[in-house]
């Protein structure tokens, strides 16, 4: 709170990007974890929220005659353009939320505050949501070759990797000190994914000391266990993502990679992804395209060229191919590293493993594998997302990349996958909004240790609210039956499969987007076939009871009156068989009738406001920009009141 | 449009009806196409009232009070009807928004009954069909009957279509129904390097517009290809001939260009060994896209005109048979729903292309392999089914027909076993007996049950202009047509197979009907797209 200079100001402007015409006066609250801007006059729906964790830079811009612009740049690529009318309060809230969005410590983030209406149990339940023990006996591990090692149980060999860590059962202690003390950061090769039909594997480390001509023979071991624990085949490939100029260079510092003499059977093999500083240096030219004003189309495409993105998220998805082919196809177990094994050997494991097990193309699946590959294995979200104030040198999006390579993969194959892109747009905003406890730290140790108290005392899980709410995440395509969406995915690298992810970098640019929705359409029209399945099913019960009844009081009736008597029953008994056709007639009817009165609101609605209405959770791409990032539904308590 | 959209606001709970003679009564109002209905939910007939909404004469709103009556509490209005039989009403509506709602609905209605069926009769008081092209000689490439606006008679149009490139003087392409307004189009006129005028053309556009309205002339060249086209005997309309027009300049490439950057598109889409900065850098040399975006902007700016400002509008550029025809066309299927419907957009084809006469067999003699040397090729007709391929992808569920549909045009126009896109003109097919001794294929595609294939299984009709973005992030490659033969269309087949399925379950469980309810719970609001409106105004 000491922070807010000036918690309030009238006559504020948002101006809209697109058409200077739907520009709104109102309020602007500065509260110690949003910014807000309530439309004066306006209903509920217009008021603009945004969460200070997510503001990745605030600008003044030269006075113009109308005030103060004032510009808040979002890490989920929203620009909102405020005009303030006086300068002294332009300033302040310039100052103000300058200090808000650069938090100093831990704490200061909005998880640590986000307070949803669920008690203790509840939260400390959303944290075990996920369970990787689970995820790697899902892999089928342990098995007779390989093994939890408790090595780092304590983070003494290698402070950035998890606690539980898959080796050869064969390698013992002093070959995973030894080979640790070899790799970067000690972050000795370790498994990564786990092929049951053919024993193949996906591990993972960082770049050798090796320098120009050093050996570890330790580590020459590990390597040759892993090859050895895939009793198919005679060699292995290691991988290492770098180009290879990049590599050579690490040599100079006594760093480096593998030389293909010293180590039995294995294929090198360089794949050229560049490091963090030109992916950071490529998306910011890549969202000055995308923030382009009415662009002509050579402008737009040489820009999106120029931007050099599509070519880095190509890389990425062929490195991905390569590795997944050689695991599925040849059988070959394969070790990927960079330089620190935290950025592109987390990218290209995680696409590899989306590319080979359909598992990872659920919504459970994705989930698990970025817990896996990037929250666990130490990839530095603090430092890659700019949750605290820091090197900007670290900032990186480095998991942008990864969801893109999976959206990518969505328009090649759009019936392989159970979730949909809102998916993947919630997860990137939740990366970076700090609003749930899972991606703030650089590693499993660091959460534990600095703030493990707090994570799980005061911070919820995301990805239990992320499956609560799947329903909207759902892709009405996915056929996870059919063959060629089992196995291995054979994506295209063909240059024209790379397209630009506009919902993701123009997503607050309605205009630009679809005014109709497919998928939402489809999901619609496939869950109320199922409703209708499930009342279906129920009305067959139903008559399977009373038929049952009716046999019953036939059968007493025989059994009790003479067969004269037995005339009497006639009456009750075709009463009883009306029953069911009652039913049967009024109950579709009347749920028919419902559904009008509901799709003819719907329609005036849609009429008047561009709101859809409709009550099932299909609805819309508009649901999407007004939740978590703008407003969350269930953090009405961090509103301006509490604040 | 039905009369039941025009209501806003159907029921309102808890109003307070004032009349003379009776108490006043609570209640619930409704409104409905032709009825006011005020009820207190008991049997008696006095506590009830209906009123023809026809009979209402005058309509005022408002918060002060009337007649005495307290001032309403909080917030609430009140609404005064007098009808036309004397009544005078008094109706106390909780919540300001539901109170304009109601009395707005009610006067929109009142306006749209009346006027529902005169401007159909209006309509053809101001046009008739004209025979004066029959026997083609006043244009070679019109077809035999024109729409034309009725005060000007046969020997105008002789002398306009003197006037006018290839004689194509200007005719009626379509008639907007919600208000009268028409898009025309013609060839430039003939206005040579000395200013030459036409009285009797500039009196056809003056009767287009009837009176003191503006109209605007989109013409499809930039104004400095305009000015030199005087040069070689061609121009434009000059301000201060037609005062009534405004002329609005848009570039838009043509003949050989479009036709080079199909070949240029074709390609490096055949080609999948480029990397992906070479693959951009080439798509953008190709200007495939450009030219679909300018096609889409232009036919969006046509279209405001028309719907949002109620302006008529004359599309021309040189000889008007071409990007004439491409933007006109486009412009009606983003106003008219009945142009999305299959046989709305055949006969629309038929309207547009092959009776107003593009040159089919000059245009599509060759494709992008042949080594021949380009003569008057141009893909001008390909580059519409791009264009309604990108309204599609944009409104996927208001079109009724399919991509298959699309792409089925797209491979009969260069090579046919119907005769429907031979020759350049109706006069050449007459001669030629096409329609004696070939088939067509528009009949053939309708007929007697049209393809599942080329039906779009969501389509939910809308009545409302849909409008496309022409935002360069908005438009993508037709993959569909300029890789149909990668890996990449077959799994867009699975997932077109896979629509049709969950449709057809949900249509075997809950009939067609239900379906239609479903898919129309999806009909966003279609707002206009803005830019094209900034540019607008600054015109």
């Amino acid at each position: 709170m000491e922070h807010i200079r000036m918690p309030k100001v009238e006559h504020v402007r948002l101006v809209d990007r697109s058409s200077s015409r739907r520009t709104q006066v109102g309020t602007l609250y500065l509260t110690a974890t949003h910014t807000i801007f309530v439309g004066k006059g306006s209903e509920d729906r217009n008021d603009l929220w945004v969460l200070h964790s997510l503001v990745c830079n605030v600008v003044k811009h030269k006075a113009s005659q109308s005030g103060y612009p004032l510009l808040i740049i979002c890490k989920n690529f929203q620009v909102i353009r405020f005009i303030i009318p006086q300068e002294s309060d332009c300033h302040d809230v310039y100052i103000s939320l300058s200090r808000l969005s650069r938090p100093e410590k831990y704490e200061e983030l909005y998880c640590f505050s986000f307070n949803p209406n669920v008690d203790k149990a509840e939260r400390e339940h959303s944290w075990d949501f996920l369970d990787l023990k689970a995820e790697y006996s899902r892999m089928g591990l342990p098995n007779k070759l390989w093994h939890v090692n408790p090595i780092n149980r304590e983070y003494r060999v290698c402070d950035t990797y998890p606690a539980d860590l898959f080796v050869p059962k064969s390698v013992t202690l002093p070959v995973i000190v030894g080979s640790s003390k070899f790799r970067s950061r000690g972050r000795f090769p370790t498994l990564s994914y786990y092929c049951k039909e053919n024993h193949a594997t996906i591990c993972r480390s960082s770049q050798p000391l090796s320098g120009f001509s050093a050996r570890c023979l330790e580590d020459e071991q590990m390597l040759q266990a892993i090859m050895k624990s895939n009793p198919g085949s005679r060699f292995m490939y290691v991988v290492d993502t770098r180009p290879k100029l990049n590599a050579m260079a690490n040599r100079a510092a006594g760093k480096g990679y593998e030389n293909e003499d010293n180590y039995c059977n294995i294929k090198f093999q360089f794949i050229g992804i560049e490091n963090i500083h030109v992916m950071r240096n490529s998306q910011q030219k890549l969202i000055e395209v995308s923030a382009l004003h009415s662009p002509s189309m050579g402008e737009f495409l040489t820009g999106l060229e120029n931007s050099d993105w599509l070519r880095h998220i190509k890389s990425i998805m062929e490195a991905g191919l390569f590795i997944s082919k050689a695991v599925a196809e040849e059988g070959v177990s394969v070790l990927v590293h960079c330089s620190d094994g935290w950025d592109r050997t987390a990218q290209v494991c995680s696409v590899a493993s989306v590319l080979l097990d359909p598992y990872y193309r659920t919504l459970k699946g994705l989930m698990v594998l970025i817990e896996k590959d990037w929250v666990s294995f130490g990839h530095m979200f603090s430092h890659r997302c700019g949750h605290l104030i820091g090197e900007a040198k670290e900032v990186s999006p480095v998991i942008d990349q990864f969801l893109e390579c999976v959206w990518q993969l969505m328009e090649q194959f759009p019936c392989a996958f159970e979730y949909n892109e809102k998916f993947l747009i919630s997860i990137h905003i939740h990366i970076y909004s700090c609003h749930y406890g899972n991606f703030i730290c650089n590693s499993q140790k660091e959460r534990k240790d600095l703030i493990l108290c707090i994570i799980k005392e005061k911070a919820h899980s995301v990805w239990l609210h992320l499956w609560e709410k799947k329903l909207d995440f759902m892709n009405p395509l996915f056929k996870p039956d059919q063959s060629q969406n089992q196995g291995l995915l054979r994506p295209s690298t063909a240059p024209y499969c790379f397209k630009y992810w506009r919902r993701l970098y123009n997503r607050f640019d309605r205009e630009l987007h679809p005014r109709q929705s497919e998928l939402d359409c489809l999901m619609t029209v496939k869950e109320e076939t199922q409703k209708l399945e499930e009342e279906l099913a129920l009305y067959e019960q139903k008559m399977a009871v009373l038929d049952k009844e009716r046999a019953k009081t036939l059968y007493m009736q025989k059994g009790v009156l003479d067969s004269k008597q037995a005339l009497w029953s006639l009456p009750l008994d075709t009463s009883l068989a009306n029953t069911p056709q009652d039913y049967i007639g009024g109950a579709p009817n009347l749920c028919l009738f419902g559904d009008q009165t509901k799709s003819s609101d719907a329609d005036n609605s849609d009429q008047e406001s561009g709101v859809a209405d409709f009550s099932s959770h299909s609805s819309g791409e508009e649901s999407l920009p007004s939740e978590d990032s703008v407003k969350d539904p269930d953090s009405d308590e961090t509103g301006p009141n509490r604040a | 449009m039905e009369l039941s959209e025009h209501i806003k606001t159907a029921n309102v709970e808890a109003v307070t009806l004032r009349r003379p003679f009776h108490p006043a009564l609570r209640g619930t109002l409704c409104v409905t196409s032709h009825h006011l209905l005020f009820s207190d939910r008991k049997d008696e007939a006095s506590r009830q009232l209906l009123i023809l909404i026809k009979n209402i004469d005058a309509i005022e709103k408002s918060v002060e009070n009337l007649f005495g009556y307290p001032r309403a509490v909080g917030s609430s209005g009140t609404i005064t009807i007098k009808c036309k039989d004397l009544l005078v009403l008094q109706l106390e509506i909780p919540g300001m928004e539901e109170c304009l709602n109601i009395a707005s609905s009610i006067e929109v209605l009142n306006i749209v009954i009346t006027s529902h069926r005169q401007k159909e009769r209006l309509l053809w008081d101001r046009w008739r069909v004209s025979k004066v092209n029959s026997d083609y000689s006043v244009c070679p490439s019109y077809p035999s009957a024109v729409i034309v606006p009725r005060e000007v008679d046969d020997d105008k149009l002789i002398r306009s279509a003197r006037f006018r490139q290839g004689g194509r003087f200007p005719v009626l392409s379509y008639c907007h129904h919600r208000n009268g307004m028409v898009i025309m189009r013609s060839s430039q006129p003939l206005t040579g390097a000395n200013k030459k005028r036409c009285k009797e053309d500039e009196l056809l556009l003056q009767a287009v517009i009837d009176g003191s309205e503006l109209g605007y002339i989109i013409d499809l060249r930039s104004a400095q290809q305009a000015q030199q086209a005087r040069m070689t005997g061609g121009g434009f309309e000059s301000k201060s001939c037609y005062s009534h027009w405004k002329r609005i300049h848009r570039h838009h490439e043509r003949g050989k260009v479009v036709q080079e950057s199909l070949i240029k598109l074709v390609e490096v889409c055949s080609d999948p060994s480029h990397t992906v900065d070479r693959w951009l850098s080439k798509l953008e040399n190709s200007k495939w896209l450009s030219h679909v975006h300018s096609a889409l902007s232009t036919a969006g700016l046509v279209v405001e005109c028309v719907e949002r400002d109620g302006h008529s509008v004359l599309v021309h550029g040189s000889e008007g048979t071409d990007n004439t025809l491409l933007v006109s066309s486009l412009a009606q299927l983003i106003l008219d729903p009945a142009s999305r419907t299959v046989t709305g957009f055949l006969c629309l084809l038929e309207r547009e292309w092959i009776q107003a006469g593009h040159p089919f067999q000059q245009r599509c003699a060759h494709s992008v392999y042949s080594h021949a040397r380009l003569k008057q090729e141009c893909p001008s007709f390909l580059l519409l089914l791009d264009c309604v391929w990108q309204v599609w992808r944009q409104f996927p569920l208001a079109l009724e027909f399919s991509e298959a549909l699309l792409l089925r045009l797209a491979q009969e126009v260069y090579a046919s076993n119907y005769g429907t896109f031979l020759c350049n003109s109706e006069q050449e097919r007459c001669a030629a007996g096409v329609k004696e001794n070939t088939h067509c294929l528009f009949q053939s595609l309708l007929k007697p049950d049209i393809e599942e294939q080329y039906l779009n299984p969501l389509y939910e009709p809308t009545d409302l202009a849909i409008w496309p973005s022409v935002h360069p992030q908005s438009l993508q490659l037709w993959t569909g047509m300029f890789l149909r033969w990668t890996k990449h269309a077959q799994n867009m087949e699975e997932a077109r197979e896979e629509v049709w399925r969950i449709v057809k379950e949900h249509r075997e469980r809950a009939g067609p009907d239900r379906t239609n309810n479903t898919l129309s719970t999806h009909c966003d609001t279609l707002t206009p797209f803005e830019n094209l409106m900034d540019e607008l105004t600054i015109l």
